[in-house]
């Protein structure tokens, strides 16, 4: 197994840098040019969620821990924000708390899309664990 | 940051929006502002994106995407699209995204059609 891990400052401009290292590390599994962007995709989507929801625009540390077993590669990106109320209506498609008008709602749905298995963790006030598996090179 | 992530094109009632390379909530904090505002001050029919530098995409691209879609829909305009990349494309037909604007080869078509 091959393991890493990293802490982020809760900026926007670290959605960039997170996703760029997760495909990084994962072109060790040799992927296709569409694995590497599922998996990207679903980083970015993921720490995203941590920058705007999570922690509000606010300060605090996101981690993103992945690992490499075999073909599967796990990826978890926690943070220790507020917390979701209902997991499964913050899952549903166009499903947002934005009031800008501005997002989608469609973050856990493209995770969904990309990844094989994605799992939501959260308490209120406690924060957000979202584990993403997937196998490359099926 | 003062670096412009988006830079805006007017001819005659469209409004060519060229995209950044990276797609993403923090390349997009600026756009509503400026849109809204090029919107308010200027007769505009149609919104054209030129996705032609983007490589990577992903759901704050249709966030913005839409709300775009839903604001020209409102006065009757329309939304097209150009220089879509394969990595696009898939998180566009994903987003739903992909039927309610129409995808053009250039801009000139974009404009035009």
């Amino acid at each position: 197994m091959e393991r890493f891990r990293m802490e982020l400052e809760s900026r926007s401009k670290n959605e960039e840098f997170a996703r760029v290292v997760a495909a990084v590390f994962i072109s060790r599994l040799d992927p296709t040019l569409e694995e590497l962007e599922d998996v990207k995709t679903s980083v970015s989507e993921a720490v995203t969620n941590a920058v705007i929801h999570g922690y509000q625009g606010e300060a605090g540390t996101i981690q993103v821990e992945m690992e490499i077993e075999g073909s599967q590669v796990l990826i978890q990106v926690r943070d220790t924000g507020v917390g979701i109320r209902d997991v499964k209506r913050a899952m549903e498609p166009m499903y947002t708390t934005d009031k800008t008008g501005e997002r989608s709602g469609m973050g856990f749905s493209f995770m969904e899309a990309f990844m094989d298995d994605v799992q939501v963790l959260s308490e209120l006030g406690k924060g957000t664990t979202v584990i993403m598996k997937k196998t490359i090179g099926r | 940051m003062t670096e412009q992530t988006f830079t805006y094109e007017a001819r005659g009632q469209v409004l060519v929006i060229h995209l950044p390379k990276e797609l993403d909530h923090h390349n997009s904090r600026n756009l509503k502002y400026e849109t809204d505002l090029l919107l308010s001050e200027n007769y505009i029919n149609k919104v054209v994106f030129d996705f032609s530098r983007t490589e990577f995409m992903d759901s704050s691209g249709i966030g913005i995407l839409l709300n775009r879609y839903k604001q020209m829909a409102r006065s009757g305009g329309s939304v097209a699209l150009y220089g879509v990349n394969a990595q696009v494309g898939r998180v566009l037909t994903i987003g739903g995204i992909g039927k309610l604007m129409e995808h053009f080869d250039s801009k000139e078509a974009a404009i035009a059609g």
